[in-house]
């Protein structure tokens, strides 16, 4: 399967060829996460696993570095337009971050190839979510107790104005926001698709101020188990470095180009590619390879 | 939004600033060590097939800071690295100090209790 295509070859490949292949693998991993919205992160890990053969622990290092510069370099832009919901990101936070070490240290305790195969469920489930672009309209009535006392009801631009919105169920976002960390820390991914869920869903906040908030969330949550690994030794310069300069270029193109796009077409090839890298994955997972 | 010079806005415009200036210097700072790096070692021929773990040197931040001012290509790139961690630290450290600027006492203890969990991670490496 797919493992073998590099792994024939890569005998012999010296620092440097390793290091541009590296880089082009990870631009274009940037560039369709930017463009589909999805993150690098998530197909980056396969990539260098299944198609490199790299090890796993150094893979979801590299990964994790990637997530903080891009979701930093976007946050910068968001934060900036207004969009991101301050308060809500800087409350979750407390959730993703004692997650994301939490499972950073099962990352460390748990057999990789558990790990591949829990990775492999994340790409599937993330496959049928980029097949669907539903989400859930504003929900009436008053904010519960929780955003009233924590003030996290905001608003955000729209080109009749500013437009206010309330802000429903925090504890159960909250919550939600343990289990997006741990997934974070254990697979080194941004895990942003659960994060959005989790505000789009149990807190019904405007579907742009979610995406935002959870990129603004996302590095700070990377940040928490990244520290963890660079500690333990799973932070390798030699790959980390073309990882997170090819992911950051190509996120930079893909929001470049994310204005003209056509994106659902794209949506539909790369959701396809992530269920393919998914089953590739848990098979490799199951039969010890990973 | 207590006190002009506070305001929501002027907070958004310096955290935004504060994250683009952090993954600018780390990105130069990872290329400028890739750079000696490569120039160095181009010509060895990697392994991450099989998982050893980074030289001790290489994991903490008193080791990386040695390494980095002797100008060690890998040394450097992980200086890049702790650059990039450090952003979003700095951020959140920010947080405290503008929430603590306006008062803002509930908000004060969320960002500290973050800013404690991303200490703990980088400086114990979580045990």
């Amino acid at each position: 399967m797919l493992t073998s295509a590099f792994e024939a070859h890569a005998e012999g490949v010296t620092l440097v060829e390793f290091v541009l292949l590296i880089g082009a693998g990870s631009l274009g991993a940037g560039f369709l996460g930017s463009l589909t919205g999805l993150g690098g992160g998530v197909v980056l890990v396969p990539l260098l696993t299944l198609v490199f053969g790299i090890d796993i622990r150094y893979a979801i290092g590299a990964s994790l570095i990637s997530v903080i510069a891009t979701s930093s370099g976007a946050a910068a832009a968001y934060v900036r337009e207004g969009y991101t919901n301050l308060r809500v990101g800087m409350f979750l936070e407390i959730a993703t971050t004692i997650g994301a070490l939490g499972g950073a240290f099962l990352a460390a305790r748990a057999p990789t190839s558990w790990i591949a195969v829990l990775f492999g469920a994340v790409l599937i489930h993330s496959a049928y979510l980029s097949s669907r672009t539903h989400h859930s309209e504003a929900k009436a009535g008053p904010s519960d107790a929780w955003a009233t006392r924590l003030r996290l009801d905001g608003s955000y631009p729209t080109p009749a104005g500013p437009r206010a919105y309330r802000v429903h169920g925090v504890l159960a976002g909250f919550g939600l926001m343990f289990g997006a960390g741990a997934l974070s820390g254990l697979l080194g991914i941004g895990s942003g698709a659960v994060k959005v869920l989790a505000m789009d869903r149990a807190m019904h906040l405007p579907f742009k101020v979610s995406t935002t908030t959870s990129n603004f969330m996302i590095g700070v949550t990377a940040a928490a188990s990244a520290g963890v690994y660079l500690n333990r030794g799973y932070v390798d310069p030699g790959l980390a470095m073309p990882v997170m300069l090819g992911v950051l270029l190509g996120s930079l193109l893909g929001s470049r180009v994310l204005a003209r796009a056509r994106t659902r077409a794209l949506r539909i090839i790369f959701g396809l590619m992530l269920l393919l890298l998914g089953v590739e994955m848990i098979y490799n997972g199951l039969t010890g390879r990973l | 939004m207590r006190g002009p010079a506070w305001t929501d806005q002027r907070v958004d415009e310096i955290i935004g600033t504060l994250l683009r200036v952090g993954v600018i210097v780390a990105a130069v700072v990872v290329l400028a060590g890739g750079a000696l790096f490569l120039m160095r070692h181009g010509s060895t021929i990697p392994d991450y097939r099989v998982f050893h773990g980074e030289p001790a040197y290489l994991r903490g931040v008193s080791g990386i800071l040695s390494a980095a001012r002797a100008l060690d290509g890998p040394g450097l790139i992980q200086l890049g690295l702790l650059v990039l961690l450090a952003t979003p630290l700095a951020r959140v450290a920010f947080s405290v100090l503008a929430f603590a600027l306006r008062r803002d006492r509930t908000y004060v203890v969320v960002t500290l209790i973050v800013l404690v969990v991303l200490l703990y991670s980088l400086g114990s490496g979580g045990g």
